[in-house]
């Protein structure tokens, strides 16, 4: 099964995200943040990571900015989460490389829903 | 797949509490002169955070009422918005009532709507005042309506073709940029889920593809042509091509007519989407208006009842990872050393007689690790108590017009949790104290020749086994005279009594006793020192009184570490043991039988120095008969203070002191008068603890 990083620096949506996602069948890691999100994303590769957008240290749309620069990375989907469902953040996002977005607040059944779209 | 969100609340409330408790230090720390934008972006964060999970778990008055938040923090951060001392006072308030509607919903009462809505159109009226921001606050109805609409929430705005003419469907031309998989974006998922709405047609346009040599395998060089055939809607084709819109061209075209449709990407413009405001909030909060005035007392009521049932309930605790490691690492050494002494006992011989007693000293000093390592578990740093002390400061300084900074030292120091929880009101009593009575006006200040703003330092370190808190202000000081005089007029103390400066300053821990010339909302009636005393002798601590005239007050608590462990001084009583708290000792003599005086109707006494002390036997009210009876014609006086009464325990002899681990007497047993818990000794015998301050009551009935 696909293995997904969950970034979330909420530990209540973070709990639900990997809950969720286990219920589900994947192999789920969670990181608190954007800098901790990539030490681990370098310490093993990840078929799809979900992160959200405001985070202490680095925020989501950094993180995936310099995960898009990772060779391992490159083609990877990530979604990121976000209350902002502004398009400037979408479009902010998407030069920074996500491939696409969920936004909060979202129910267990439209995340597996949209993950599928994404991993098949 | 049904997933129970229940489960996640815990989790979400701890850390809603915590995101306020973040944003409340962050609001008081702001410089209105200048702006931190660090500060606002945590402070932005902790709305956000709770916002987020609010929706997500269902909470949707939380949800709604941290987007004004979010949305006025939004502008701050932007710069859109200047941070003003009112709008902060009102995101303070905002705070408070967030803080209340989380521990309604945690306690499954009902939120205090009235509050609410009062709190909200604060917020509102900020949001909408001053320098307006070129948009309008978005209602929040629109963000949280529908739920179906939050995966793809697609602001654009697209009108409804009907077509009903021949082969139902949709003609799609689509044409990625070269980019398009840099974002993790795939075309064959996309044409999965087209396939899924209907039968899919695919033609592929390759003449973009170059040469073998000039190929960058990155890059997408294809085009398609799309057919779906069924009963679609526009929107859903639209959605699927949601992720991609801008990396690529495309246009889609009902099969049965070649209609020119407007272009699917369309700017949203925020003039529309106001519009369609369903609710405007302002009105809304105009009716709640007449009913905030009459429940406004109630309400603060409920507050107050509030704050104590969540104190009685809060049963979880966060520990370190640290401190677990440290006990595992533990656990790990006890069990060696247990193998090592098996291996011992198995072949035993006298000549391993200095191998086992390592072993033995080993385990003694693994157990005592172990020990010292469980109760750190329960140990928390004492800022959870001391965080919320900048708040009470800046909001009474500012009801009394007086200028106060407070100092925090020390507040990493640990301290049991039963402790955090149970000391914070007497520490709020405290405070208040010193700011109301403590600290001058400014100008007294000045023409005392001090700083105008006053200083309160609270201060906390370990000594010894206890903890020490200790509240420093440098304001007026309190008053001998004043004092000695206000209780020999409310009758407390002879008027030709000679007391020293010390047993002044103990008066005003005497019921009834109030200095204050003028009594105020801030600091109460009077009734508080006592009580506030009662509260930590009731913790096993005591409270000191330093103070000089004109420069300050400092008072100083401690506190036993623990509650668990209590320094305890064992005493016999006939065959039985009894374990006296150290604290409550004053001091221990011999006596014989004929040194107690008899005093009719009120049981017998024993002179102390001029001052005559109720005696307690010991054996009499515990019933104890074993023993050699001669014995109890001399025996020991343990002189002992509770509740600020002296009183004398006899008993047979002093056995010596320990430290004993307290086991609830009326989890296992029922409560018994007079006894606070037992302790098991070392051979395996319980002992009781004595409750000193109930055998004071007794004496004194």
């Amino acid at each position: 099964m696909a293995s997904i990083l969950a970034v979330d620096d909420s530990a209540s949506m973070r709990k639900m995200v990997s809950f969720t996602l286990r219920a589900a069948g994947y192999d789920v890691e969670e990181a608190v943040d954007g800098v901790d999100a990539l030490e681990k994303a370098q310490a093993r590769k990840f078929d799809c990571v979900v992160a959200d957008v405001n985070m202490p240290n680095k925020d989501g749309i950094t993180l995936i900015r310099d995960l898009r620069a990772l060779p391992d990375y490159k083609f990877i989907p990530m979604l990121m989460l976000t209350t902002e469902s502004g398009i400037e953040k979408k479009q902010e996002g998407k030069a920074a490389g996500a491939t696409g977005w969920m936004v909060k607040p979202f129910n267990p059944d439209q995340l597996l829903k949209t993950l599928l779209k994404v991993l098949g | 797949m049904s997933i129970d969100m229940s489960q996640f609340h815990q989790v979400f409330f701890e850390e809603c509490f915590e995101g306020l408790e973040a944003m409340e230090s962050g609001l008081l720390t702001l410089d209105m002169g200048d702006i931190d934008s660090e500060i606002i972006n945590t402070i932005f964060r902790g709305a956000h955070s709770i916002k987020g999970g609010s929706g997500t778990f269902g909470f949707t008055v939380v949800a709604e009422y941290t987007h004004i938040m979010e949305t006025l923090l939004d502008e701050m951060r932007d710069g859109r918005r200047k941070v003003t001392q009112p709008a902060v006072d009102v995101l303070l308030g905002s705070v408070d009532c967030l803080r209340e509607m989380l521990t309604a919903i945690q306690n499954e009462r009902n939120v205090n709507n009235a509050s609410v809505a009062k709190h909200k159109k604060a917020l509102e009226v900020v949001l909408n005042g001053g320098s307006m921001a070129e948009e309008p606050a978005l209602p929040v109805e629109q963000e949280f309506a529908s739920e179906e609409d939050s995966v793809n929430v697609a602001p654009d705005i697209v009108e409804e073709e009907s077509v009903e003419l021949g082969e139902q469907g949709w003609k799609i031309a689509f044409c990625p940029y070269l980019d398009l998989l840099k974002t993790g974006n795939d075309p064959v998922r996309l044409f999965r889920e087209l396939n899924e709405l209907g039968e899919l047609t695919t033609t592929v346009n390759i003449q973009d593809v170059p040469g073998f040599y000039e190929l960058d395998p990155e890059e997408c060089n294809i085009s398609w042509d799309l057919k779906v055939v069924g009963d679609i809607s526009g929107d859903e084709i639209r959605e699927i091509f949601n992720w991609v819109e801008g990396d690529c061209e495309m246009e889609i075209q009902p099969l049965a007519k070649a209609v020119k449709l407007p272009p699917v990407v369309k700017k949203i413009d925020p003039e529309p989407a106001a519009v369609i405001i369903p609710d405007n909030p302002a009105p809304k909060s105009v009716e709640v208006k007449p009913k905030v005035a009459e429940t406004k007392k109630s309400e603060s009521q409920d507050s107050d009842n509030e704050a104590a049932k969540t104190t009685a309930k809060a049963s979880s605790i966060r520990v370190d990872t640290d401190k677990i490691d440290t006990l595992i690492n533990m656990v790990g050494e006890v069990v060696i050393t247990q193998s090592m002494l098996g291996l011992v006992g198995e072949n035993f011989s006298m000549d391993k007689v200095g191998q086992l007693k390592r072993g033995l000293a080993q385990l003694e000093r693994h157990t005592r690790d172990l020990q010292q390592s469980v109760m750190n578990i329960r140990m928390l740093p004492i800022s959870f108590v001391f965080s919320r002390f900048p708040r009470l400061v800046h909001d009474i300084s500012s009801k009394l017009d007086k200028k106060i900074v407070l100092k925090l030292v020390g507040e990493n120091t640990e301290v049991d949790k039963a402790v955090v929880e149970l000391i914070n009101d007497p520490l709020v009593h405290l405070i208040r104290n010193s700011l109301d009575h403590g600290i001058e006006m400014p100008a007294d200040r000045v023409a005392a020749g001090k700083p105008e703003t006053g200083t309160i330092e609270l201060k906390a370190y370990h000594r010894g086994g206890h903890i020490v808190i200790e509240i420093i202000d440098d304001g007026r000081g309190l008053d001998k005279d004043k004092l000695l005089s206000k209780a020999i007029e409310k009758g407390l103390v002879e008027e030709n009594n000679l007391l020293t400066e010390k047993q002044i300053f103990e008066l005003i821990f005497m019921p009834g006793f109030s200095t204050a010339e003028q009594l105020t909302d801030i600091s109460g009636r009077g009734v508080g020192m006592d009580v506030v005393r009662r509260n930590i002798q009731s913790l096993g601590g005591n409270i000191e009184i330093i103070s000089e005239l004109g420069k300050g007050t400092t008072i100083a608590i401690h506190l036993p570490l623990t509650l668990a462990i209590l320094d305890g001084q064992s005493v016999a009583v006939g065959d039985e043991t009894y374990i006296v708290p150290l604290v409550s000792i004053i001091e221990s003599i011999n006596i014989t039988e004929r040194m107690l005086n008899k005093v009719a109707g009120k049981g017998e006494t024993f002179r102390l120095r001029n001052e005559y002390l109720p005696v307690i036997r010991m054996r009499g009210i515990f019933n104890v008969h074993s023993g050699n009876p001669t014995k109890s014609k001399e025996g020991v006086l343990v002189v002992v203070e509770g509740q600020g009464e002296l009183c004398c325990l006899l008993v047979d002899e002093l056995l010596g002191q320990q430290q004993v681990v307290i086991k609830s007497l009326e989890a296992n047993y029922r409560r018994v008068e007079g006894v606070s818990g037992a302790t098991i000794l070392g051979d395996g015998s319980v002992a009781l603890i004595l409750d000193v301050p109930g055998l004071v009551r007794f004496s004194i009935r």
